[in-house]
């Protein structure tokens, strides 16, 4: 099977007036299915353009990005809003939950726009509730829910349509330490049951859960190395 | 596409969060389509009561005046001159086929005098023909005959209205003596009620006496010519254009009137007064609907507010959305359906409020509400119109959101 992902000589350039700004440039990486990769760098490095490109929230100027076998450098906005919603789960800093909206209509959500109908859905978005430790939880709204938990409810809603990649950026950035060991632990136990997952993080703890770690700095990968996870599977 | 049901649901959801704001901003659309609604009833109301007064007066009846005649004299509008004469008329009722009775009749407002009281009302002298022209009988008694109209005889029909009056309700006016300018009339018989006319007159205060007598007693007028207006009723309602058509080709030949004279009479039919009275009506109910459409679009314009603060307010939300695989056309179907509910929901409950409005204000000021379904369909589909046209700017806008910027949103 091939890899997952595939860049090749990947460029994001921001023109201003006459003076161009690459956030990226020249990026050549290939991530195989079922890796464990934490992306560091300090902030202006790339890495929040990386991961725009990499969740196909945004397109590259330059280069190729193959996910899954499918080229999608140069797709329209409808084309990407697809493949965002199969083959890409997020989950953000800030959790990025509706609110006012309960657990399991949050966690549905990915699967409304996937067309899935109401009785399957509600299964599913049970089902993933239940993975992330939260089936108890599923009628709370995000204001009756602690960080720790909203987090494991944005993971249950990347988790829902079963996509094969997992893009976290800073997934542990709002948490106190303790609940950061809860949620890298939920990640590597995702990781061990077959899914590819990305995460970007500043901290140099939360990196080591990672099985590959990659260094950016001025818009380029400038270290790639391969490291025993801080939970590596016995 | 997400199906319909499911973008529905998630509209009504998200209008329930702002309860009062999405009341405040249907507001205007209740408002407007309220308006329109009640105005429509409103105009519909009155004109079907003109239509039923007039019909009541006869549809098949054409008028004939003299007059509207341009001599040496100066020119003179319709009955300013007599210019026909009983010979006319006589050959109008026996010569013109399409004609199945005339009756002239004039009228002069004067106080009757009975033996308990003086009311004053309306003395019509016609001869028995006019009855029969619209189709008036009489309730008790009968009515005044040719051979009385021959002799001027003193007998007098009277109406509903002029007899309570005289007579006090209840009481037989039948066989009573009224006087009227010192000559004493005997009533031979009470017509049968009739009701207002078009022009909002009561039709049953009045007196009704043989030409003749009308001619001795009150105006002598001209022996030769018909004094006041001719009543003549066609065959049938389709004859009327005939009718009009021969009485004009008959008189003007025996007025010798050359091509290039005018007429010297007039003829106006019943048909052409209701269609002048209605569409009268019809100008003030457009007029008015116009005011009131104005006021639906400006509640659109509430709507269109509304929609772009909600689509700021939920920038972040959009962006989630997008994010997790929402392609533009489920976020503009979102927005556009959140419009289309919240001034559909206004144009059905400004149908309720403005038939509501009507059944409440009518009977007050006695008008009639008369609601067509086809308005009310229109009213509706114009608000849903309202709402997709001022509905598609803000949903657009969402739809066209880089999800990135969208999702940094504070």
């Amino acid at each position: 099977m091939s890899a997952l992902i595939q860049l090749r000589n990947l460029a994001k350039i921001y023109q201003s007036g006459d003076s161009e700004f690459a956030a990226l440039h020249d990026v050549n990486l290939t991530i195989e299915r079922g890796e464990f990769v934490a992306i560091s760098g300090s902030s202006g490095s790339g890495k929040s353009t990386l991961m725009n490109l990499l969740g196909c929230l945004d397109s590259p100027t330059r280069g190729n990005y193959v996910l899954s076998d499918k080229d999608v450098a140069q797709l329209s906005r409808i084309e990407l809003a697809k493949v965002r919603n199969e083959f890409i789960g997020f989950v953000f800093q800030n959790f990025n939950l509706l609110s006012r909206t309960t657990a399991l209509e949050n966690v549905e959500l990915p699967l409304i726009y996937a067309r899935v109908p109401p009785a399957e859905r509600h299964k599913r978005a049970r089902e993933s509730l239940e993975r992330v430790g939260l089936g108890h939880r599923a009628g709370h709204t995000p204001s009756q829910l602690s960080g720790g938990q909203q987090q494991r409810v944005a993971i249950a809603r990347a988790l829902v349509t079963r996509p094969p990649l997992i893009l976290a950026d800073e997934p542990t950035g709002n948490l106190d330490s303790a609940t950061s060991v809860e949620i890298m632990k939920l990640l590597t136990d995702l990781q061990a049951s077959g899914m590819t997952i990305v995460f970007v993080t500043h901290e140099p703890d939360i990196a080591a859960y990672a099985a590959r770690k990659l260094l950016l700095k001025d818009g380029a990968i400038i270290s790639d190395v391969r490291q025993t996870p801080a939970l590596a599977v016995a | 596409m997400i199906p319909a049901g499911e973008t529905l649901r998630l509209a009504a959801r998200a209008l329930r969060r702002n309860k009062l704001r999405s009341f405040l901003t249907t507001l205007g659309i209740i408002i407007g389509v309220g308006a329109v609604i009640f105005i429509q009833s409103i105009g519909e109301g009155a004109k079907s009561r003109v239509r039923a007064q007039i019909e009541s007066a006869g549809t098949n009846i054409v008028m004939l005046f003299s007059g509207a005649s341009s001599g040496p004299g100066g020119r003179g509008g319709a009955g300013s001159q007599p210019t026909i004469t009983w010979e006319d008329l006589r050959a109008i009722q026996t010569e013109l086929p399409s004609v199945a009775a005339v009756a002239p009749q004039i009228n002069s407002q004067q106080p009757v005098i009975s033996e308990t009281n003086t009311w004053n009302t309306q003395i019509t002298g016609t001869t028995p023909d006019y009855f029969t022209i619209r189709s008036w009988p009489v309730a008790n008694g009968q009515l005044f005959t040719a051979s009385d109209q021959a002799s001027a005889a003193k007998n007098a029909v009277i109406g509903q209205t002029a007899a309570e009056n005289l007579f006090g309700p209840g009481v037989d006016p039948v066989g009573q003596i009224v006087r009227i300018r010192d000559a004493p009339f005997t009533i031979v018989g009470v017509l049968e009620r009739k009701g207002q006319n078009a022009m909002g007159t009561d039709q049953d205060d009045g007196l009704f006496i043989p030409l003749s007598a009308f001619q001795t007693r009150m105006q002598r007028g001209l022996g030769k010519f018909v004094p006041g207006r001719i009543s003549i009723s066609a065959v049938s309602p389709e004859a009327i254009p005939r009718v009009r058509q021969e009485v004009s080709q008959l008189l003007r030949e025996r007025h010798r009137l050359g091509p290039d004279d005018d007429d010297d009479f007039s003829t106006s039919s019943m048909a052409e007064m209701t269609s002048m009275l209605t569409s009268t009506q019809d100008t003030m109910t457009l007029l008015l609907s116009a005011i009131a459409l104005v006021s639906l679009v400006v509640g659109g314009i509430g709507v269109m507010n509304i929609m772009l603060l909600s689509v700021t307010e939920r920038t972040r939300e959009i962006g989630i959305r997008m994010a997790v695989g929402a392609q533009p056309t489920d976020i503009l179907m979102q927005f556009l359906i959140e419009a289309l509910v919240l001034s559909a929901v206004g144009g059905a409950l400004g149908v309720i409020f403005g038939v509501g409005l009507g059944h409440f204000i009518a009977p007050k000021f006695g008008w009639i509400m008369e609601t067509k379904t086809q308005i009310v369909f229109i009213s509706l589909g114009v608000s849903a119109g309202v709402g997709i046209v001022f509905g598609l700017y803000p949903a657009r806008k969402a739809s066209q959101l880089d999800p990135i910027d969208a999702l940094r949103y504070e």
